[in-house]
């Protein structure tokens, strides 16, 4: 048997190193450019890049490339790949190919606090950090059920807890919905948790990208250990691994990476469930290729579907439904492609 | 390097398996642990290598408590072959064996050319170095049996815990692996294994223990203490030891 890995179409990739993910690179930076000339104020590709390298200032083309669609495609490359490198966390920890960014309880604490933090008609910095600060709390509040319940599956025991804050978030963010008001505060929730980029501006990258760095860069030093932490625990642990710490260390970073996205662009459902699945099928399950491949695929993904977003109608189309309507198919697809899908 | 249990009580919080157990096992021997289903092989097992806390009683390696090593110095000192399973993910075969050198890694450290070097040797050893490339996955119950030995060889620990070794292989495979855990032990490692046929115990032990009912019913040379009488009572149907020709001893159970 080659040396290859199944692709979609079952034909077989060399599974080298380095040349998938340098390829997936190239491939998003192209569509980056692509996507920066995209929208109804029409802009050449070679004026572009003019105003990319600084030849042109201050006229109009510049301002709406640097000031507008910059900003917006770099979030987009941002929360896709943050979202995505967060699933392929999830999924390889939990051992579980379904599980997704939100299985914690991220989605909906943060849900939770930019909600309220929308409803006292805070600043949009201040909703952000609400947001961020109800991902962390959910999934604090999450872990401290998973320790606090013993002799039971621990992995059982925090999806399970998960869906339960889960769902107590979901019922508060309802509660608020309803008190709130109806022409002012609701339009703006409701847009939140459908997710957007529409509002992103360029400071709002600024704390966001570290936020990220920071969660991301663990992940990438302990790949070779989340790979024996997905055996299993108790395997692990007899392969010298302190499982229970490893796997609080990487939720942590995952949840970081998580809610800081989740606190920019609201509620984006589905990159991270099934981006990583895509990026396993190029590169197999070790970890430390799957981890770029996911997020490259992930800002791919994004790119194209905020691009999709912003451009289809004259409305705006909140992301969170377009990748829904996207990878909702696309999921079932792979299941029913049955266990083969997990490769 | 010795695995040392005194008076041991094994179970999983207040529910207690079994007690009074008493074992050790050290370079060149190997301790074979007989016992019906559900006598709590699996909780000791479990508790030897300090995935579960004893009860009463302590497990030494090396002369150190367990309890009071790191899960990575415990993996340098006794590695650990458990029954095959089937993980989620479908690694290469080379990589699960791969993973046995994770406890010779730093933190942030990825396996190296050595290491790849020890792996690529260790599954040679088992023969089965053209299963590198297929996914751990698709192998068949006693090919994954055969990569976690594999695994454990890389390892390189002086002491080897597995957990019903022979389970999943077919009569071929059964004897290839006992005779490549004989040929551990002539290399000085010290194994405990746990098995369901006394055949096995007979044919490698230098030790037998066995479990029934809470406590050893009884331990000691293989030879001696597997009477028909004693296996009669521990697995409750009748059974006669023979001699071959050739002094090799068999269990013969009474079937219908």
């Amino acid at each position: 048997m080659g040396a290859g890995r199944r692709t979609l179409s079952g034909v077989r990739l060399g599974a080298g190193g380095v040349a998938p993910v340098a390829l997936l690179a190239l491939a998003v930076l192209a569509a980056a450019f692509l996507c920066l000339l995209a929208g109804p104020f029409e802009i050449g590709a070679g004026r572009a890049l003019a105003i990319l390298f600084g030849a042109e200032e201050g006229t109009r083309e510049a301002r709406v490339i640097l000031g507008i669609r910059l900003p917006r495609v770099l979030a987009a490359l941002l929360v896709g790949a943050a979202l995505a490198a967060a699933g392929a966390t999830y999924q390889a920890i939990f051992r579980n190919p379904l599980v997704s960014p939100d299985i914690l309880g991220v989605s909906a604490g943060a849900s939770l606090g930019a909600v309220l933090g929308i409803f006292l008609a805070l600043p949009v910095a201040a909703i952000q950090g609400m947001a961020f600060a109800g991902g962390l709390g959910a999934v604090a509040l999450v872990s401290a059920i998973g320790a606090a319940v013993r002799g039971r599956d621990p992995v059982l025991i925090l999806i399970l807890a998960g869906v339960v804050v889960g769902a107590l978030a979901g019922a508060a963010t309802s509660l608020l919905k309803v008190m709130a008001d109806p022409y002012d505060q609701l339009p703006a929730i409701t847009f939140w948790l459908l997710g957007s980029l529409a509002a992103v501006t360029g400071g709002d990258l600024w704390p966001t990208l570290p936020a990220v760095a920071v969660g991301l860069v663990p992940l990438v030093l302990l790949r070779w250990r989340i790979n024996v932490l997905s055996l299993g625990d108790e395997e692990a642990r007899t392969l010298g691994i302190e499982a229970a710490r490893l796997r609080g260390l990487t939720i942590v970073c995952a949840t970081l990476v998580t809610a800081s996205v989740v606190a920019l662009a609201g509620v984006v459902g589905w990159v991270g469930l099934v981006i990583p699945h895509l990026a396993r099928m190029i590169t197999g399950p070790g970890f430390g290729r799957l981890l770029p491949a996911a997020a490259l695929m992930g800002a791919g993904y994004l790119l194209l579907t905020d691009t999709l977003a912003r451009t289809m109608a004259t409305t705006e189309i909140p992301l969170g439904i377009l990748t829904a309507v996207v990878g909702a198919p696309f999921f079932l697809w792979l299941l029913m492609r049955g266990r083969r899908g997990w490769a | 390097m010795r695995l040392a249990a005194e008076g041991l009580a094994i179970g999983h919080g207040r529910v207690r398996v079994a007690g009074g157990i008493s074992l050790s096992a050290g370079p060149g021997e190997v301790l074979c642990l007989l016992g019906p289903n559900g006598s709590g092989k699996t909780t000791l097992f479990r508790t030897l290598l300090g995935l579960i806390p004893a009860l009463e009683g302590e497990v030494t390696l090396g002369g150190d408590p367990a309890g009071r090593l790191s899960r990575a110095e415990i993996a340098r000192r006794v590695a650990f072959v458990p029954q095959a399973h089937l993980p989620v993910f479908p690694f290469p075969a080379r990589e699960v064996v791969l993973m046995g050198r994770s406890a010779r890694l730093g933190a942030f450290a990825q396996p190296g050319p050595a290491d790849r070097e020890i792996a690529a040797e260790a599954m040679e050893r088992i023969g089965i170095a053209d299963l590198a490339e297929r996914d751990y996955t698709r192998l068949s119950g006693g090919q994954r049996q055969l990569v976690l030995i594999a695994r454990a060889l890389a390892q390189e620990a002086p002491l080897l815990v597995m957990d019903e070794p022979t389970a999943s292989l077919d009569f071929g495979n059964q004897a290839r692996v006992l005779g490549e855990i004989a040929a551990l032990a002539g290399r000085n490692l010290g194994v405990v294994l746990s098995t369901h046929d006394p055949d096995h115990a007979l044919a490698l032990g230098t030790r037998v223990v066995v479990l029934h009912e809470g406590a050893i019913a009884a331990e000691g040379a293989p030879g001696e203490v597997l009477t028909a009488e004693l296996l009669t009572r521990v697995y409750g149907v009748p059974v006669s030891v023979e001699t071959l020709p050739g002094g090799r001893r068999v269990c013969v159970p009474a079937i219908g």
